[in-house]
């Protein structure tokens, strides 16, 4: 699966920011295993340590297995004076686990996570691809119902 | 032509897409067409609206009413009311509608001119609006000498933080024998409280586009990349279908306008770095690389994106290169101050009654920016303080309200403009707080690569942790400032030279929040 993946890409150095991407995003778990990083150094002619440097480095992958859906909450100053403090700690409720950890039956990842750029809204969170905004404590809890539902 | 008696242009953004803004239009035309007034009433969708109302927003024009936070079952009310009747549906209204009279923007608009009045994705509006004649004429009419000659003349300087004029940072490379160069937009939007150049390219993705082309014209490049946040799906998509269709138009290509020049615009996606802002950290970051920052010089404007001359320009300031060139750089100094030329776009936030975006001359004060565009502080709230260009700027009291917002008139207060990001805090909020967010936005951010960064940010991360809880002393406060002022001195980027501006300006202007938490 990874060798398809990669083998959509011309193999040069530049490409591998996008092919992380691409082989996170299809991969159930939203993750970068040991032997995707193989694969893609072979494909690149890149040594694993590049490839671990840059995948470490970048805050959109992760090399451990997540959730179905992840959730990444903002932190930054204008979402923080907003009170995403008292979402963060809802949030934690709601889904009984701490920042970075997975619930147990693999369906959400809580993360943190730099501006968003939809400041207008805070505080704002982003569930996978979808942005929600002017978040309070009740709304939190909808949303998350929702989204378990639908998955 | 068709001839519409009313306009309804809605906003596209990420907030009213979340709001359901797809499944309200497909309802609206369905009830407009149920009340006979589809040939009468024209639907545009477009970017954003000049305000920023709760959800899915509109504006009604000839009338200029704005309405906000609209829902579907809103939709008959709204048809029979004002579509029908005539009679604006006053408890649906954008509450200040008119003090954000788009009219008072327009007159000063150059980078938003179009927003939120052409459709983003159709390039037919644009080019109606003016669009492509700018870059027809720097193609077909002028050397490139004397692009960066005008630009030069504009007086336009970088808007992404730094302020460097834009002709000058041009002028050294255009003269260079390469077989290669490049123009990189930074679109890497990270600074915390800034989105404008999303807005800029949602709302008009075509107008960033042109000055790409004019920018490559100038320099000689005949690519260029627009590097921009994973995020930002919205700015991907129009943005993507902008390229498209100016390859389709034959407007970017091979042989474009037959005059033998060629250009090709491509998008690369980042995977979250706020370093990735600083520009050789993101040539770094092009390349595959983990982003760090180059040593300069060489500059990238010798040696760049694979090691090939580059032009590193903000979304904003190419965004302003296709007025200077249509209009003049005569016509481009009459807004702003002498020093410092043209309009500049903030994002206000925070506790005013409109958080929104506006577009305003330079040299513009804080106090007219909160209370004219954004309709003054949120009821029942007094000023207390300003962020004003985001964890990277300076946390300004009311002393300051009445300076001049431009590059100059900033800097004898040794302030920024930085990004445009202005983020308003009321009475009863604590600087000290808000020090330690950003403080421990920096130590997540810093990159790792210089000692002092890396280390610095993680000290002062600890000291205003410590203050915070009422653990620390006066002596720590000066430490921080000392920790600081090292960093500024020391690091290798802009990144580790940053926190000292938040950190003095909050000591120095609210230095008895310190005092008494650290007393406590």
């Amino acid at each position: 699966m990874y060798k398809e993946i990669c083998a959509k890409y011309a193999p040069t150095k530049d490409n591998l920011i996008y092919i992380l991407h691409e082989i996170q995003d299809s991969h159930p778990q939203h993750y970068i295993s040991k032997d995707a990083v193989t694969a893609i150094s072979e494909y690149l002619k890149v040594p694993e340590n590049h490839i671990y440097g840059v995948l470490t480095f970048y805050s959109m992958y992760s090399t451990s297995p997540r959730g179905k859906n992840i959730i990444r909450l903002c932190e930054s100053p204008p979402c923080y004076i907003k009170g995403s403090e008292n979402i963060l700690r809802k949030l934690k409720t709601i889904l009984g686990v701490g920042v970075g950890e997975t619930t147990k039956d693999g369906k959400f990842t809580l993360e943190l996570c730099a501006c968003l750029g939809v400041c207008g809204n805070a505080p704002v969170m982003m569930i996978n691809e979808d942005v929600y905004g002017d978040l309070s404590e009740e709304k939190v809890e909808d949303i998350i119902e929702k989204v378990r539902g639908r998955s | 032509m068709k001839y519409y008696r009313s306009h309804v242009l809605v906003g596209i953004n990420e907030t009213s897409v979340a709001a359901g803004v797809n499944n309200f239009i497909k309802a609206l035309r369905a009830e407009l067409s149920k009340a006979g007034l589809s040939d009468e009433i024209n639907i545009l969708e477009t970017g954003p609206l000049g305000f920023f109302g709760k959800g899915i927003c509109i504006t009604v024009y000839p009338e200029n009413i704005n309405y906000e936070n609209l829902k579907e079952e809103h939709i008959p009310n709204l048809v029979q009311e004002h579509f029908l009747k005539g009679r604006p549906v006053v408890e649906l209204m954008l509450e200040s509608a008119g003090r954000f009279s788009p009219k008072l923007n327009y007159n000063q608009r150059i980078v938003l001119r179009n927003s939120g009045i052409i459709d983003p994705e159709s390039i037919d509006d644009y080019i109606g609006a003016g669009g492509y004649e700018a870059w027809e004429k720097a193609l077909t009419q002028m050397e490139p000498k004397a692009i960066v000659e005008e630009v030069k003349n504009s007086g336009l300087r970088g808007r992404g933080g730094a302020g460097f004029p834009a002709g000058v940072k041009w002028s050294f490379t255009a003269p260079l024998d390469a077989k290669q160069k490049y123009v990189v937009v930074n679109a890497d939007e990270g600074e915390p409280g800034t989105f404008k150049d999303r807005l800029i390219m949602e709302g008009d993705p075509h107008q960033l586009l042109e000055g790409v082309m004019i920018c490559a014209r100038a320099i000689g490049a005949t690519k260029a990349y627009i590097y921009i946040r994973g995020e930002y799906k919205l700015c991907i998509e129009r943005l993507q279908k902008a390229i498209d269709d100016c390859r389709n138009y034959g407007i970017i290509g091979t042989n474009i306008f037959e005059t033998g020049f060629d250009l090709d615009i491509e998008i690369k996606i980042g995977a979250g770095a706020y370093v990735c802002g600083e520009e050789t950290a993101l040539i770094e970051s092009l390349e595959g690389n983990r982003g760090h920052p180059r040593w300069k010089p060489p500059f990238p404007g010798v040696k760049g994106l694979w090691q090939a001359p580059t032009v590193v320009n903000n979304v904003e300031t190419l965004a302003n290169v296709p007025f200077i060139i249509a209009k003049g750089a005569d016509e481009y100094k009459k807004y702003g101050t002498p020093e410092c030329a043209g309009t500049k776009v903030y994002t206000i936030l925070g506790d005013v009654a409109y958080p929104g975006l506006c577009e305003v001359d330079m040299g513009t004060t804080l106090r007219t920016i909160i209370n004219d565009y954004a309709g003054g502080m949120k009821k029942g709230f007094k000023f207390k303080a300003a962020l004003v260009g985001g964890a990277a700027g300076m946390i300004l009291s009311e002393k300051l309200l009445d300076v001049k917002m431009d590059l100059a008139s900033l800097n004898q207060y040794s302030a920024v403009l930085g990004s445009g990001a202005i983020l308003v805090m009321n009475e009863h909020q604590s600087i000290v707080d808000m020090l330690w967010s950003i403080l421990r936005f920096f130590r997540h951010e810093s990159c790792g690569k210089c000692a002092p960064c890396k280390n610095g940010t993680q000290q002062l991360y600890r000291l205003i942790t410590k203050i915070k809880k009422g653990e620390g002393s006066m002596d720590d406060v000066e430490l921080m400032l000392t920790i600081a002022e090292t960093m500024q001195q020391t690091s290798f980027c802009a990144l580790g030279q940053s926190p000292i501006m938040a950190i003095r300006s909050a000591i120095e202007n609210f230095r008895d929040e310190f005092i008494a938490i650290t007393q406590k």
